[in-house]
């Protein structure tokens, strides 16, 4: 499978506008589910256009931040973003991501691809099954939450109703999401994998508010690491430039479909995804 | 109270909206100087493949003084990794408007927490050696 397979080499326009096309999808897709666009352009780049593996994950990098930040600029202005639970989960996220980038060497890559692997078909898992669950939370005993305010309510476009929602499971939520950075720097994928399940099914927030939340939070979660993949040399700017301005399209064209879609259809596609990027996971560990 | 939660919301979409046209033009201007540069990059089946762009031996600014060099000789790539760079600070300026933002609604509680993860962003960057 070479996309070089027809008449001459491919030049480097065709790189650019061909890996800004598929990035514009990698971004459609990143800002529903919440994810980054790395899902994407990790595989793309590596089996497709055969980029060593470094300067993908560098790549994956900008894509996570690029779709944080196109598709959070609509999410915070059509108030489906839970600001406060996101700016305050933050403080797990970015110290899991700055440890993170210091434990790189101490284990191996190996064993955390296949450990990681389990945890996301787990929580793909744990994921499905809540898709009965359509009313959210209207009590919450949860201390951290209700001294911080976590609580919050969105509007739901599909359902043409407002929708209050109350937050549990901070203490779990915040373990969660301490892996999710964690797991950001060591392997540069797999931020939001970890976080949508840790608000959904941890913290219960609703499908789309746990989505929205998450694709705030990842941005964040990638610029803790990004500093260090900045000075390895791993942001190759002929890689970097298309994957950037694709994504951010992508990721804006995204934001506008999350409030119309129906929360069961996010729910789903976002099973999907997990249970491909586990098994992504797993082939690595358990087949180098 | 709901008025001024209302503001912030506004004025971290803006931020968010405004770092991300600032860096997709920096990007685009950098991408357009590259071309103009370099006529063997453009045919769409010249003989010149872009691997020599994009493998592990490519050089390109990864370091403020090679990226000021880069943009002070007009090179194309270096004015691209200056536009990715104002995308990858946009996060850090919006922890910074969340800081200002819990000033702004009197709540000292969420104000030390998005201080501690403004502190832990700027440390990562120093941490690095950027």
């Amino acid at each position: 499978m070479s996309i070089c397979a027809y008449n001459g080499t491919m030049t480097p326009l065709d790189f650019v506008v061909s890996l800004a096309l598929i990035s514009v999808a990698a971004g459609v897709l990143g800002s529903l589910i919440g994810l980054g666009g790395g899902v994407v352009i990790v595989p793309v780049l590596t089996l497709l256009y055969h980029v060593d593996i470094r300067l993908a994950i560098g790549a994956s990098i900008v894509s996570v931040i690029a779709t944080s930040s196109g598709a959070a600029a609509a999410y915070v202005r059509e108030r489906m973003t839970n600001l406060r639970a996101g700016m305050f989960l933050e403080i797990a996220t970015t110290t899991g991501a700055v440890s993170g980038a210091y434990l790189t060497t101490l284990l191996p890559t190996r064993f955390l691809f296949v450990f990681f692997g389990l945890v996301l078909a787990y929580s793909s898992f744990a994921t499905f099954q809540r898709r009965h669950v359509a009313e959210p939370l209207a009590v919450s005993n949860d201390r951290i939450a209700n001294y911080f305010n976590l609580h919050g309510s969105y509007y739901d476009a599909a359902e043409e109703r407002e929708i209050p929602y109350k937050v549990v499971g901070t203490k779990p939520g915040l373990a969660l999401m301490y892996v999710a950075g964690l797991v950001s720097a060591l392997l540069g994928i797999g931020s939001g994998a970890l976080k949508v399940p840790a608000m959904d099914s941890a913290m219960h927030l609703p499908m789309k508010v746990s989505s929205a939340t998450s694709n705030f939070m990842i941005g964040v979660t990638a610029a803790a690491s990004a500093g260090v993949y900045f000075v390895r040399g791993q942001i190759d700017p002929v890689i970097a430039a298309p994957v950037a301005a694709g994504v951010l399209l992508g990721a804006t064209v995204g934001a506008r479909a999350l409030g119309r879609v129906a929360s069961k259809t996010v729910r789903l596609i976002f099973v999907v995804v997990l249970v491909v990027i586990s098994l992504e996971m797993l082939q690595k560990g358990l087949l180098p | 109270m709901e008025e001024k939660v209302r503001k912030v919301e506004l004025a971290i979409s803006l931020v968010l909206r405004t770092g991300v046209v600032v860096s997709v033009l920096v990007i685009a201007v950098g991408l357009g100087l590259m071309f103009a540069h370099h006529s063997a990059y453009l045919p769409i089946r010249g003989h010149f493949s872009y691997k020599e762009l994009t493998s592990k031996t490519t050089p390109f600014p990864h370091s403020f003084a090679s990226l000021g060099h880069s943009i002070a000789h007009g090179d194309g790539r270096g004015v691209v990794v200056l536009g990715v760079l104002v995308l990858i600070l946009t996060p850090v300026l919006r922890v910074a408007v969340g800081v200002l933002s819990f000033i702004y609604e009197k709540d000292p509680a969420m104000t030390i927490v998005t201080l501690y993860v403004l502190a832990v962003l700027v440390g990562s960057f120093f941490l690095a050696g950027v």
